[in-house]
């Protein structure tokens, strides 16, 4: 077994005609074109090929934004893993760029001047079971070194850490009982392993799971003795594309990148046949056969997602009766309706559906993974709609969650209650648009209605975690995409000079738990907003008024005279460019970085009395 | 698998590994090509290992002199 892409299509024939057209360009097309190219199944060799018209066109910055540095740190030859995390990372519409340490000098490099001047965002840091354990190593002892470079790399470039855990190389001396040896390096580097899973969760540090990983596809497609020998690579580079794609995922997980929906065919992808040529009766799907409980699989698949926080959606091709009817009717179905927090089933075509399940989901495209048996629809699909990932899954259908397994769409690095909580609270909107029967209802009404309660506090411990996944994650309703790390978010709650909001809101139906963030800093006697993002499940509810009345108030008592709102345009926030002169602001000259400033004179400001909300604190 | 059809075989391997087409002939060597280093090399042999379905052993990389050597090593090791 090898370590590959296996779930990306393979790249075109005219690969280097199109890398070669994509570098001549404009910017934001030849950034896509070259993204496109990420996205198939790119050995090594094609791997590097494209990294290096990758650096050339894009040396710093993209279209997608500022460039996120990454250090490489480790204990053995890491050079040749840098192409395929730059590549991993542009697959997800991201530029990374890739600091390599010097070999084996990770422990007096990881807070030295080298690093210094590059501030990365993220330390990434590979050591090997020979550097770490050496001959006789103490485990505990190894586990407190990695302790210590976390804490100088957080100390001294408030960045993120990645720990690699170990690759199990080592060969066994006893073999199914080898923990019983005290000194066995394989297991010794098992233990290792096993306590990295607590350190790294105690220490909020992420973790890049090789050991994992290796179990999954076999230590000969991860490590290669006879390369290790030769270049003191650990990792194979016949693996290092499947490598970098694993690094990109952490990255893109703590920058909003994961896919947050599932949308699913039927027929012969959720279950074995055609609902509407042989009706419920011939539907292969349950207990009782192979074939029935390979679908079931998916469907099981599906349904853990969805409690860990993913949505679900359906994309059919059928009368939407007909499609309907399985979920409520059929009792071997694991999945029911209320599971979906979308539901198109009807004759347009896919790529027209997805952009109406998006729009229904308030996702953007790239947000969605589509699975259908059917190769034509995923062509349609990833020809029509490039950001939506469309994984080439398996003819057999007991594989096709495994194959979603190993894509890592759905990258997470942490769960919050309101991870938890989020399937359901879409398939309940769905549940509560179905009512309401779609566009003809009186929405100044339903929102009256609805009693809502818009809550706030000021940035606090506890709600940190929280507040830096929703302003790192929120790419749509965002004024200025201005990320943030833990610390810097933890420095705020002190600083005299900020204002900062946490937001929560509360209707007569549901809890939505903390859906906005704001904050912003007194210069003079202007409260600048820095920072102001809102979830996209509660738009459409006046919120934003809200939020402002709320920011208004503040701010006066904070004896500000105005409220200056800057747009930042990234590219995913288009949805908000008209946001401040919607609320009533008048336009300023522009910032020097070319962000728009927004001015609103807080003695001729009032709240709208209309506001179908309550304000308060929590 | 003859050492004609192998040579033939490398030319794409080689524009992916080197990011440009380069002339092949059974006695060009490494140092006649601008970047052809040891990093190269390995990326070389992963990329004729992975295309080939076939493993080289370190005598057989160690042995290769030129890129004739190596679609030799190939023709023998190859299936059909």
């Amino acid at each position: 077994m090898t370590a590959d892409l296996a779930w990306l299509p393979q790249p075109p024939a005219d690969f280097a005609a199109r890398l070669a057209a994509a570098e001549g360009r404009p910017d934001r097309e030849a950034w896509d074109a070259l993204a496109d190219l990420a996205r198939t199944r790119l050995d090594p060799a094609r791997t590097a090929r494209l990294d290096r018209v990758l650096q050339r066109r894009f040396p710093e910055a993209s279209p997608a934004g500022p460039a996120w540095r990454l250090a490489l740190l480790g204990s053995s030859t890491l050079s040749h893993l840098a192409a395929g995390i730059r590549v991993g990372a542009l697959r997800r519409d991201l530029r990374v760029t890739v600091h390599e340490g010097a070999y084996g000098q990770s422990d007096r490099e990881v807070d030295g001047e080298a690093l210094h001047a590059l501030r990365p965002d993220t330390v990434l840091l590979a050591l090997d079971a020979d550097a770490l354990l050496g001959p006789a190593g103490d485990v505990g002892a190894a586990l407190d070194r990695l302790k210590s470079l976390w804490a100088r790399a957080r100390a001294a470039h408030g960045c993120t850490v990645i720990q690699q855990t170990l690759l199990p190389a080592a060969i066994p001396l006893m073999g199914g009982n080898e923990h019983r040896m005290p000194g066995s390096l394989a297991a010794r580097t098992a233990r290792l392993n096993a306590g990295l899973r607590d350190a790294a969760v105690e220490e909020g540090v992420d973790l890049l799971a090789l050991d994992d990983a290796v179990a999954r596809h076999g230590l000969d497609a991860w490590h290669d003795p006879a390369l290790w020998l030769r270049a003191r690579q650990a990792v194979t580079p016949a693996a290092a594309p499947l490598y970098g794609d694993l690094v990109a995922r952490l990255l893109g997980a703590r920058l909003g990148r994961s896919a947050k929906a599932l949308v699913l065919d039927l027929d012969d992808t959720l279950w074995g046949g055609t609902v509407g040529e042989e009706g419920l009766a011939g539907l292969i799907v349950g207990q009782g056969s192979a074939a029935g409980e390979s679908f079931l699989a998916l469907q099981a698949h599906a349904r853990d997602l969805a409690r860990r926080g993913i949505v679900l959606a359906v994309c059919s091709k059928n009368d939407p009766e007909v499609a309907r009817r399985p979920f409520r009717e059929h009792p071997d179905m694991l999945l029911r309706l209320s599971d979906f927090g979308a539901f198109a089933a009807n004759w347009d075509d896919k790529a027209t559906n997805l952009r109406r399940i998006a729009a229904e989901l308030r996702l953007g495209l790239d947000s969605l993974v589509f699975v259908d048996d059917n190769p034509f629809e995923r062509a349609l699909v990833r020809e029509h709609l490039p950001m939506v990932a469309v994984p080439e899954v398996p003819d057999e259908p007991a594989l096709v969650a495994r194959c979603l397994a190993d894509a890592g769409y759905f990258e997470a690095v942490a769960l919050t209650a309101e991870d938890r909580g989020r399937a359901q609270a879409y398939a309940r909107d769905r549940a509560r648009r179905d009512e309401a029967g779609g566009g003809t209802t009186d929405l100044a009404g339903t929102l009256a209605g609805l009693g809502m309660r818009l809550t706030w506090r000021s940035f606090d411990a506890v709600g940190l975690p929280r507040i830096v996944q929703l302003v790192n994650k929120t790419n749509q309703f965002n004024l200025t995409t201005r990320r943030l790390r833990e610390a810097e978010a933890a420095a705020l709650i002190d600083d005299p000079a900020v204002l900062t909001l946490q937001l929560r809101l509360a209707d007569r139906l549901a809890e939505h738990g903390m859906i906005a963030v704001a904050i912003g800093r007194l210069v003079g006697r202007d409260l600048v907003i820095e920072t102001w993002l809102m979830s996209c499940r509660v738009l459409g509810r006046r919120v934003e008024e809200g939020i402002l009345a709320i920011l208004a108030a503040q701010a006066a008592g904070r004896r500000a005279r105005r409220l200056v709102g800057l747009y930042r345009a990234s590219g995913r926030n288009g949805m908000v460019a008209d946001l401040y002169p919607r609320l009533g602001f008048t336009p300023a000259p522009p910032e020097p970085d070319g962000a728009e400033r927004w001015v609103l004179d807080l003695a001729a400001y009032a709240p709208p009395t209309d506001l179908p909300m309550t304000l308060g604190t929590f | 698998m003859t050492e004609d059809a192998a040579l033939a075989a490398l030319a794409p391997l080689f524009e992916d590994v080197f990011g440009e087409p380069v002339p092949l002939s059974p006695g060009l060597t490494a140092e006649d090509v601008e970047g052809w280093d040891s990093t190269r090399m390995i990326e070389l042999v992963i990329a004729v290992e992975a295309r080939f379905g076939i493993k080289l052993t370190t005598r057989e990389v160690d042995g290769l002199g030129s890129v004739g050597d190596l679609a030799a090593v190939i023709a023998r090791k190859a299936p059909r």
